[in-house]
Parts: C-alpha cells; structure tokens; sequence
C-alpha cells in the first residue's frame, strides 16, 4: 500500500432497489403462479398483494435511505425474496387444506404478521442509531433471554404442541421465546464476550496443545449448556437447544479465537445430547428416525416415527430436478408443510434448483452478515453482527439438515420462509440489526480529531485493520496488517463527525 | 477478531456446502429409489391428479379418466370392460396396473420421453400436465366377435394383420370388469381383487400373450416349414403309418382316433391337411430337433416380446433325443406356445414368410391432439422364403376346403388354416386350436383361436370343431369392416 487513494463509497440504496424489484418479483410471480397452478386463475387478489408486499419492502428501504444510508444493499432484498416465497408457498398449501377442508388461512395470518415484522424492523432502524447503545443492556438482554427460554415451563402458560414444551400462550396468541431469546442471546454473549475476552482467551493451562480456560472461567458457557440441555430435556426441544448452544460456542471462539473453547463445546454437548438419548425416550426416538428412516417400523410408529421425515423426502423426490411446477404436487401430504417441513414443500414444486436457489440466498444472506462482522469496527459489533449471521446459517442448517436427513430431524422454523409469527419476527429483527451495524461497517470513516488529513486514512476500515481509527490513526505501509489481535475500547467509541 | 470470523464464515459455506449436497443426494442421487417406494402414495396421487390419457379403440375410449370429487381427482373408468380387458388390463390405486394401463403408462401420464416438448411447454405455460391419449389397432368389431365366439370358454384369440403385424383382436377368457378394480373404494377393490386372482382360469392374467399352451397340431406347420426349407416339396412322400414305434423306447405315436392317415407313404400336403401325427413325427425325427428349433426360432419361438404389453416367451425344447423330438414335431412333449405366437406363424405364412412385429398402439396423441408419435410396422424376421410360404399357404387352403378345418370356411372367400387338438394331462379334455388366415390370395388378417380343455364339447373337442368357428367368425368381422 504505497498510496492511498481516496474513493467514492458507493452506498448501495439504488442496487438495492434493484434488487428489491427482482425480489418483488419473485414473490409475487411465485404467488400468481400458485393461483395459476391450483385454479388456473391468476388470483384476483394479485396485484393488491404485490401492492402490499412492495409497499412493504419500499418502507423499509425509504428508512434504510434515511437512517443507514450506507447499509448493506443485498440484505433486505434476499430478506424479502424469503419471505415473499415463503408467503406464496403458504397460500399454495392453504389451497390444499381448504380442498381437503382442514384448518387453513395460514397465508393471511403470515400476511399480517410480515407487516408487523417489517415495522418492528423499520423501528430498530429508526430507534437505534447506532447499535453499540445495545451494549449497555448485556445484562438485561441475559435475564430476558433466559426468561424467555424458561418461559414456556411456567405452568398456565407453557404449551406443549407435539410434544415439545416451547410455545408460550397468551390472550388465545401463541408464541415460541425462544426464536426471541436467540436475538437477546447474540446481545448478550457479544456484551459479554467483549469485555471478558482476554480472560478467556489468555489464562489458562495448556494440555496437549489445547490451551485450556481456567476453570472459573467455565462457569457462564457451564450456565448456557445447562439452560441448553434444560431446554432439550425439558422442553423437549432438540433445535433450540443445538441453536442456542451452538451460537454461544461460535461466538466464544470468534471472542478468542481459540479452537480450545470449540472442542470443549462439542464435547460438551454432544455428550450431554448422547446421555439424553440414553435417558430419555423421545430423543432416543429421535436418533433412531434418523438412523433408520426407512425402516418399516420406525416409519409405522407415531408418534417418534419417521413418518413425516420420509413423506418430507417422498415429496422432494417427487419434485425432483426441476419440480412440479407450484401448485401442482401435492405438499399437503406432509405434516407441518407450511412450517417446520416448507423447504420439502418448496422442493416438491421448485425442485432442486429451487432449493439450491434458496439455500444460496440464505447463504450470500449470511456471508453478508459475516462482511458486515469484518467490516465493523468495534468488537461488540463484529460479535453482534457474527452472531446474529450465525443464528441464520445455523437455524437453516439445523432445519434443512433435518428435513433432508443430513442430521436427525428437529423442529425448527426455516428463517423468512415457514410460517410462525414468532420466527418471522425475530428473524426481521435481526436483520434490521445486520443492517444497522453494516451502516455503520460500510459508512465512509470520519473526520478525525488530531489534525490528520482525512484523505489519508482508509475509507473503509481494512479487513485486517480493525483497530478503531483513533488509536492508530495512519496506518499505511502494511502497518495493519501486525495486528493479529485488535484492542477494542471497552466503552462505544465516541466519533467525531458522525452524523449532522 | 477477522481472523476467525472468516474462519466461521468458511464453516458456514460449508454448512450451505453441505445442505445442497443433502438435497441433491435426495432430490437427484435416491429420488427414482424414493419414487418408487411402495409407501410413496405421492406418486399415485399425482397419476391420479393429472388426467390420465384414455386408451382408444376406434375413435372411441374404452379406458379414461373422469374427473370425479374425491382426493384423487380423477376416476378411471372402462366401457365395455370384458370385452377389452386383455387390452387395457386394469390401473387400481391399491393393486398396480397391468397390460396396455402398465405398458404404456408413461404416455398415458404425459411422462414419456416423446411427449418432453409437451411437458417443457406445460411447464413454461404454467398449463396443468395431461396424459397422452394411446390408441391402439385393435378393431372393434373382430374384437367383439372374438368375445362372443369364446362365450363363457376359457381360452384366447389373437388377430394380426399379416401386412404390417397390427393386433386386430386381443381376447382372453374369461375377461374381467377393470372398473371393479379401478374403484377408489379400497376395500372394494381389495375384495374384487382377492376374489378375480383366485377365480378359476384367472381372469387377471391374458391367456392370449401371459400364458402358453402345447400348441398341437398348429405346430406341424412350423414342422412343414422346416421341411420345405431343408429341401423337401408339398408333394414329397413320407412314410405315415397306422403307429409310429418310436426309436430308444416303447412309446408310440397313433394318429387321432386311431386310424391310418389315407395312404402310406403320404405327401406332406396331404399329411397337413389331414393332419397325420405319424408322418409328422416321422418327419420330425427325419429333419432333427435342430432344424426345427432353428425354424421355431425365426417363427418367434424362444424369444419374448412387447407390443409393448410383455408376451411371454413361447418354447422350444432343447436337446431332444429322437422320441421327443417326433413328439415336439407335432406340438406335444414340452412344446409350448402362446396364442399370439401361433398367430405370428399364420401371420408370417401370409406376409409371403415374412414375419412382421405385431403390436398394439397405433399412435400416442398428446392432450392437445397433436400426434406425438406413430408406430411403424418393422420386420421382426424373414421365418419362410416366399415360395415356402405359398406352398403352406395352399397346403392350408386343402385344410380349411376338406380337411379338418371345413368349418372354418366363408364362402366367398379363400380361407387358409390349420386345427389343433392338443393333449394336456391325462384324463384331462384336449385345447382346441385354431390358426388361419384369409383371404389366402391378399390376407388381411391372420387369428390364432385356443379353447382351452374342449370348452363347452369337452372331450368331444376338437380344433376343427370348436376354435375354428370362432375364427371364421373373426376373420368375417374382419373383412366385412
């Protein structure tokens, strides 16, 4: 880096609304095609519901241009594409149900819930200017979080909905916390991590190559794997408790970068998952559908059979390379197909392209977040923004896993795309929260204090620069690229020049 | 902390990596395993939510699809069910599918690699796939009059038209009602079809192309036509005695009723038109199990067949020794063949020795009318040369006008033909065959007729007596349509 030049940050609202149109697009010519598929009707409701589903997706951009200019452009539109598919392969198995005269208006109920979770998610946007301020509540967001994950055992509240205790019920509303806690959880682990990280990352012995923690050191992962395997003994609730302990540990090693905490925590659960299996009936059930799926008799068995799984894979098989075209398998022969089992219904009719289509938006979605993480500069914002990118990978990968017999089959929302008022809130909120710290990533450094020539400096922090700019001001001639381990301030760093 | 954030956004790639793998090891590598899972009622479901194509005989459709209010969408439904079942055989949600309903299912579904284009525009029109409709050659009126000739006999007929191997005619008895098996109503079904695949002479399975029968006498033309090709005339003499002792065994060969045979020596013309076992046996043993097979095969023996139902293979036997071999010679011992080979022989002696490959659908039209794809008559093999062939055919002509098979005669035109009346087991009343073709100087159909056990003459039977009726009155339908 000889010189440095300055350029132009392109802040990426007109690519974005580009990309928005396409992913309008997609949602409601999935839609139209559904009535096309099941009727042979465009639905008369179609463009209204365009209408809807782009005045939606315009809010939030319109916010976007007015609060984080600089946010990255390819988040919100993946995000809608989701959600807009979601929406449409929800109407298409309603069609079924209401054809088979089961309980159905799953589609209206989503509608509904989109427009409440895009204004909660514009909200984020507009309240929080800037997302360090979420610092100051690490402690609150634990007591939520783990409020939240106990919830659902307070009796009179809790529900237990197909065996598994995770849905809370208030005024006749049903919730699942959890999808909540996960947000309240990401707080918490960056707020904490970030100011605990050397702790963690530096003391301890050494054991065959693994640099240990010290033990008092354990005790808040020994706390989350705890409340992890509280939620899957108790709860009955295999994914949340993957979701929750599998974020914590990402998050842990992205604090200290020592592969130690890793292999603590894989050990850890799995061996606590294995004893649970061996203790208890339902988890063991869950292995052995998985293990042998195909066998006539765990297929037979209900409940804890692998009924559903196999009918799940029957319906993809059937959709094969390029599917039945929407509205025209029969996705309604799954049970769950409009929430835990949506992506076997998007592959019956989509086909492998099409799930290879939205696995690819999920992850071009989380590598964003990732980006985002790299790009930020102060830590809580980098674990945050990991965190939160993490869940969705991880949520999906659970989920998906599951529902194509990668790992044994649990029951999680697809992120955007099942249906649940719940996920798709959380969900939104934690994209509104991506894309507040890629505001903040992607925005053009300030003006610094001490007389530097702002020309000078990077206009985007460095990938292997993320020191705050005032501590090490110029850092050209390769200068960055010693810091193997960046100093973050403890405190959200005061700029100067933020905004007017 | 970019470090190892990279390091988890590879982990994650990975994780993506990995669900693509799983879906495609689903939806691609194990889907045709996962299709055809006999728990798998989504495949069914889809059959039976697009409409299936109809099977159509003449312009009209003896098996279709009705769109009815029930979880499956569509009812399929047979007129005239008896009468066409060795065509259409059955399509039942419970109890799978049989002849044309199973042969043909992937253009009835619309799934053929003929009808690509079709579901490729389907899928970009958005339009609800539809099966293809099958029409076949039968013809109604032979068809008809091969059910009423069988009546309430078991056996089989099967029409050719010699020129281009077209199947006129496709009866076994006793038929069945496929409606009874295609009803949604599954214990219905069930129960139709406990009660068909334990009936007696098992309606379920076409005697015309499923099962074989020991031909008899029919085969003694296959024997004359080994012999006119390895050199010998229609008026070459052989020896026809009263009882053919057979070499390397006491057994004996007599001749039906347990005369002599008019002459002895006798020629082989004379020998075919009265059908004399002992002068064919003699041939037989003359010629060589070899030469025999080797003619059988170039008839279609030792082969199976689609048309494109599955016809099972009719038999030859192999190394025979002298006794079995004279007994093969005249369609006994472990000679076996189905219906539709004895007519392929008629057919074949017809076509001046060449042998055309008899099949059953006409043409595939997909739902929008467009003809996706025509059959072409091919040659299956030259079995006779054509001089061979005449000398049969007038060899056949002496049996219809005054030999065994006078009653199968049409005045006004020249039928050609040959009776069989085959032993089963012992005490057990004997198949009557028939096989012809007609007119003898420009044949536009050849039949094969089997009554099974005499039918309704028992013991009395004979090919003669019998079968040839009903082929006459195949062959009439066929030349008067």
């Amino acid at each position: 880096m000889a010189t440095v030049e300055a350029y132009r940050v392109r802040a990426g609202r007109g690519v974005e609304l580009g990309l928005l149109v396409l992913a309008i697009a997609i949602g409601v010519g999935a839609y139209a095609l559904v009535g096309l598929g099941v009727e042979g009707v465009v639905p008369p409701d179609a463009a209204g519901y365009g209408a809807g589903l782009a005045g939606l997706a315009l809010a939030v951009h319109l916010v976007l241009r007015w609060r984080a200019p600089y946010a990255d452009p390819v988040i919100l539109p993946i995000t809608v594409a989701l959600n807009g598919l979601g929406l449409a392969m929800i109407y298409r198995i309603d069609l079924a149900y209401e054809s088979r005269e089961m309980a159905h208006g799953f589609a209206s109920r989503q509608l509904v819930t989109t427009a409440i979770a895009v204004a909660l998610a514009a909200a984020v946007l507009i309240f929080l200017r800037d997302h360090r301020t979420l610092r100051r509540f690490t402690y609150t967001a634990m007591v939520v979080a783990l409020a939240l994950v106990m919830l659902p055992l307070v009796p009179g509240l809790g529900q237990t909905i197909n065996g598994a205790r995770i849905w809370v019920s208030v005024g006749g509303q049903s919730f699942q916390p959890a999808e909540f806690a996960k947000i309240a959880l990401a707080i918490f682990f960056a707020g904490y991590l970030v100011s605990n990280r050397d702790t963690l990352a530096l003391a301890g012995p050494k054991v065959a190559g693994l640099q240990l923690p010290r033990a008092r050191d354990l005790g808040p992962i020994l706390v989350v794997w705890a409340v992890s395997l509280a939620v899957l003994v108790v709860q009955r609730d295999l994914g949340t408790s993957l979701l929750l302990f599998g974020v914590f540990v990402a998050m842990l090693y992205l604090a200290t970068e020592r592969i130690s905490w890793v292999v603590i925590g894989l050990v850890m659960f799995v061996g606590g998952a294995m004893a649970a299996a061996s203790a208890f009936a339902h988890v063991a059930a869950r292995f052995e559908a998985w293990l042998h799926a195909m066998d006539p008799v765990v297929f037979e068995r209900f409940p804890g059979g692998s009924g559903q799984l196999v009918r799940g894979l029957f319906g993809m098989a059937s959709g094969g390379l390029f599917g039945t075209g929407l509205g025209n398998g029969r996705p309604d022969l799954v049970y769950a197909a409009e929430s835990d089992f949506i992506m076997a219904s998007l592959g019956e009719e989509l086909g492998l392209t099409g799930i290879l289509a939205i696995l690819m938006l999920y992850a071009i979605l989380t590598e964003r977040g990732m980006r985002t993480a790299i790009g930020v500069r102060d830590g809580f914002g980098k674990l945050l923004a990991g965190g939160l990118a993490f869940v969705i990978a991880l949520q999906t990968f659970v989920v998906v896993g599951g529902i194509t017999r990668l790992i044994p089959l649990t029951g999680l929302t697809t992120p955007f795309l099942a249906y649940g008022g719940s996920s798709l809130l959380a969900n939104w909120v934690a994209v509104a929260l991506l894309l507040r710290i890629s505001d903040d990533a992607r925005r053009p450094a300030p003006a610094l204090v001490r007389g530097v020539d702002p020309d000078l400096l990077p206009p985007e922090a460095d990938d292997d620069y993320d020191s705050p700019p005032h501590r090490t001001p110029i850092s050209v001639g390769g200068g960055g690229g010693a810091h193997e381990r960046d100093f973050e301030d403890e405190q959200p760093t005061e700029r100067i020049g933020r905004r007017p | 902390m970019n470090t190892p954030l990279r390091r988890l956004a590879t982990v994650m790639l990975v994780m993506f990596v990995a669900l693509m793998g799983a879906s495609t090891w689903v939806q691609y590598v194990k889907a045709p395993e996962l299709n055809s899972d006999s728990r798998n009622v989504r495949t069914l479901y889809r059959e039976y939510g697009n409409a299936r194509g109809p099977i159509v005989v003449a312009g009209d459709a003896v098996a279709q699809s009705v769109k009815v209010d029930d979880s499956y969408g569509y009812q399929r439904t047979y007129s005239d069910g008896d009468t066409y079942s060795a065509v259409t055989g059955f399509y039942s949600i419970v109890h799978g599918s049989t002849q044309l309903e199973h042969a043909a299912n992937d253009a009835l579904t619309g799934r053929g690699d003929q009808l690509f284009f079709t579901r490729l525009r389907d899928l970009i029109t958005g339009r609800k796939p539809e099966g293809a409709a099958v029409e076949t050659t039968i013809l109604p009126a032979a068809q008809r009059a091969a059910r009423e000739g069988l009546g309430d006999q078991q056996g089989a007929v099967v029409a050719i038209e010699p020129s281009t191997g077209r199947i006129l005619a496709l009866v076994s008895t006793p038929g069945f009602d496929p409606n009874a098996l295609a009803t949604h109503d599954v214990a219905a079904a069930s129960s139709a079809y406990t009660q068909l695949a334990g009936a007696d002479g098992n309606p379920l399975r076409s005697n015309a192309t499923l099962e074989t029968y020991p031909p008899g006498s029919t085969f003694k033309l296959v024997t004359a036509a080994t012999a006119l090709e390895n050199g010998y005339t229609a008026d070459t003499e052989i020896p026809a005695p009263t009882v053919l002792d057979l070499p390397q065994s006491s057994a004996t060969i007599g001749n039906f009723g347990g005369g002599g045979c008019g002459s002895d020596p006798i020629t082989i013309a004379e020998a075919l038109r009265v059908s004399c076992n002992t002068a064919f046996g003699q041939l037989g043993m003359d010629l060589g199990d070899d030469a025999i097979r080797e003619q059988a095969e170039k008839f279609g023996f030792d082969s199976g067949l689609t048309i494109p139902m599955d016809v099972v293979k009719s038999v030859f036997p192999a190394d025979l020794n002298a006794p079995q071999t004279a007994q093969s010679a005249i369609g006994q011992f472990d000679v076996r063949a189905t219906p539709m080979q004895m007519a392929m022989v008629a057919a074949a002696i017809a076509n001046d020795g060449v042998l055309m490959k008899p099949y059953t659908v006409d043409r595939v039209r997909a739902a929008d009318l467009s003809v996706v794809s025509t059959t072409e008559p091919s040659v299956l093999s030259r079995a006779v040369s054509a001089s061979t062939a005449q000398q049969l055919t007038d060899m056949m002509l002496g049996v219809v006008n005054s030999g065994t098979g006078t009653a199968a005669q049409i005045s006004g035109v020249q039928v050609a033909g040959k009776t069989g009346t085959a032993q089963t087991t012992e005490g057990a009343a004997p198949h009557a065959w028939f096989t012809a073709f007609a007119p003898a100087d420009n044949p536009q159909v050849a039949v094969a007729v089997i009554v099974e056990h005499g039918g309704n003459a028992g013991n009395e039977a004979t090919g003669g007596r019998i079968a040839a009726p009903i082929a006459r009155a195949v062959i009439e339908a066929v030349l008067n349509s």
